[in-house]
């Protein structure tokens, strides 16, 4: 039988690919994926204030990351930077800032490598119930502003003309980007969870004709590359959250097969 | 017009980008069952105009006043991004939970009801044009705001759509602001026309506009008698396949 790490590892990787999997598809629809990864930076800011104050991590990545997304849209209204210059410069500025706190603080010790590829071996039950019940709101959230959100992604105007408020929609989701990477930092670490938001609703997207069906292949998506990743990096001893991603990619590439022979069906 | 028969009403709006005034001091309003179209030259501010009654500006000059929130809008450009994976029937259901027989019944008003489980990406730009005039109508909207909603679609099937838009107004008893520059085949359903040119040069009904001296100047004279010529009916309409149908 397994051991008891390896089931909470299992079940906390699972409630993680299936929040992943609808927000993934909007990350992806609404080209935000380096907006994801700007956030996921700045969490490593929110992980160090967690270890100063002894907050709880997953709180403190949540008001940090949400903080990261505050700036950003002030920045977008006070400069005239382009978009991906100023999430470059957020992304890398609070990445740095947070290395040099660590320096810091000496006298904790940190797992930077945890932090930044994650240690989905050490989650303990705290962290399980912060993910399924968080994950839980988070789909709740999301199942609540779909309409508008999903609308204004299709045609802004459209949404904001027959009063479905877009610009609501808009700020509640990017909420609950900052909540899903406070959940989720422990599993895949800083540096890949945009890859476990993308990597799946990519696949979907070769392999679905509406959008319903790409959220539900990208969340069965995340949920295979959660169990394969998982299997074989207790088989082969190799890091279990890059083994996730690279599951995910495996099966993209398999996707891409799919497409292949969509079009040679339309030939 | 009782004013409780009124469904937006713009007074002295304008809008201001860059320095630059895209429209401004227009006033206009309209009332259920009417069809008030909107004409101009190329940047006189037609699509703004019609945007600032639908709220989608919000630093503008003036007062609009919106008396509906059942609104259904054809926006004269349209651009989807096709990493989305969209068919006609995904579409339809973008703005309000439809039943499938009211789906189906728009889709064959405006006679694509054969294209509901095609990508969007697939249509042609007549048939995305139908399409997006069958989403509008769907929900049966109290005010109709279409931004030259039969661009693309074939000569027979743009006079069969204006009919349509037509018979959709008197039904519905909703009020629809039209944006076309097909003056001749716009004008006859019309109830009021504005002229804009960056600001109302003339307005009132389709041949006080065309006398209009203004309106001459800026479409020239053989665009006011286009208007006037096209006071007269057809006896007979073809249907999909160009047979010919007897009125």
């Amino acid at each position: 039988m397994f051991d008891d790490f390896f089931i909470r590892a299992l079940v906390a990787g699972i409630g993680v690919a299936i929040v992943t999997g609808p927000l993934g598809c909007f990350v992806v629809w609404r080209r935000l994926s380096y907006f994801g990864d700007t956030l996921a930076h700045s969490a490593l800011l929110g992980v160090t204030l967690a270890y100063s104050f002894q907050f709880n991590i997953a709180f403190s990545v949540f008001l940090i990351s949400s903080l990261i997304a505050l700036i950003l849209i002030k920045l977008q209204k006070r400069t005239n930077l382009p978009g991906d210059a100023l999430l470059g410069l957020l992304a890398h500025s609070s990445l740095a800032v947070g290395l040099v706190v660590i320096g810091f603080l000496t006298f904790i010790r940190f797992d930077i490598m945890g932090l930044l590829f994650g240690d989905i071996l050490a989650v303990n039950v705290t962290d399980l119930l912060i993910i399924w019940l968080g994950g839980g709101l988070i789909l709740l959230v999301l199942k609540i502003i779909w309409k508008p959100l999903f609308a204004s992604t299709v045609n802004y105007e459209l949404a904001e003309a027959e009063g479905l408020n877009p610009d609501r929609a808009k700020a509640v989701f990017t909420i609950l980007m900052a909540a899903l990477i406070a959940i989720s930092i422990k599993m895949v670490g800083l540096l890949l969870i945009t890859g476990m938001l993308i990597i799946p609703a990519a696949m979907a997207r070769n392999v679905s004709d509406s959008p319903f069906k790409m959220v539900l292949f990208s969340i069965i998506g995340g949920l295979l590359s959660v169990l394969i990743g998982l299997f074989s990096s207790l088989e082969f001893n190799t890091p279990s959250g890059p083994s996730i991603i690279a599951a995910a990619l495996f099966l993209f590439i398999l996707s891409l097969f799919r497409i292949k022979q969509s079009i040679q069906l339309k030939n | 017009m009782s004013s409780e028969n009124i469904l937006v009403k713009l007074d002295k709006v304008g809008l201001k980008q860059n320095n630059k005034w895209l429209v401004k001091g227009v006033t206009l309003q309209v009332g259920k069952g009417k069809i008030v179209t909107l004409i101009g030259p190329n940047g006189s501010g037609k699509s703004t105009t019609a945007k600032i009654a639908l709220g989608i500006y919000k630093n503008i000059d003036g007062n609009v006043e919106k008396y509906t929130n059942k609104v259904g809008y054809v926006p004269q450009k349209i651009s989807i991004d096709w990493t989305l994976p969209l068919r006609v029937n995904d579409f339809m259901l973008l703005t309000e939970n439809l039943k499938d027989d009211e789906i189906n019944k728009a889709l064959s008003l405006t006679g694509v009801e054969h294209l509901k489980n095609k990508n969007l990406g697939t249509l042609s730009g007549g048939e995305f044009q139908r399409v997006l005039l069958a989403r509008a109508i769907s929900k049966q909207p109290d005010l109709l705001v279409l931004d030259e909603p039969v661009q693309g679609v074939d000569f027979t099937g743009e006079i069969a759509l204006y009919e349509l838009i037509k018979d959709i107004s008197d039904k519905l008893n909703c009020g629809i602001l039209l944006i076309s520059h097909d003056l001749h085949t716009v004008m006859s359903a019309t109830d009021h026309v504005v002229c804009l040119n960056g600001h109302v040069c003339c307005s009132g009904s389709p041949k006080d506009v065309a006398r209009n001296n203004e309106y001459k100047a800026l479409f020239g004279e053989q665009a006011s008698q286009t208007l006037s010529l096209y006071e007269h009916k057809h006896d007979h309409t073809h249907d999909h396949d160009g047979e010919i149908k007897k009125n």
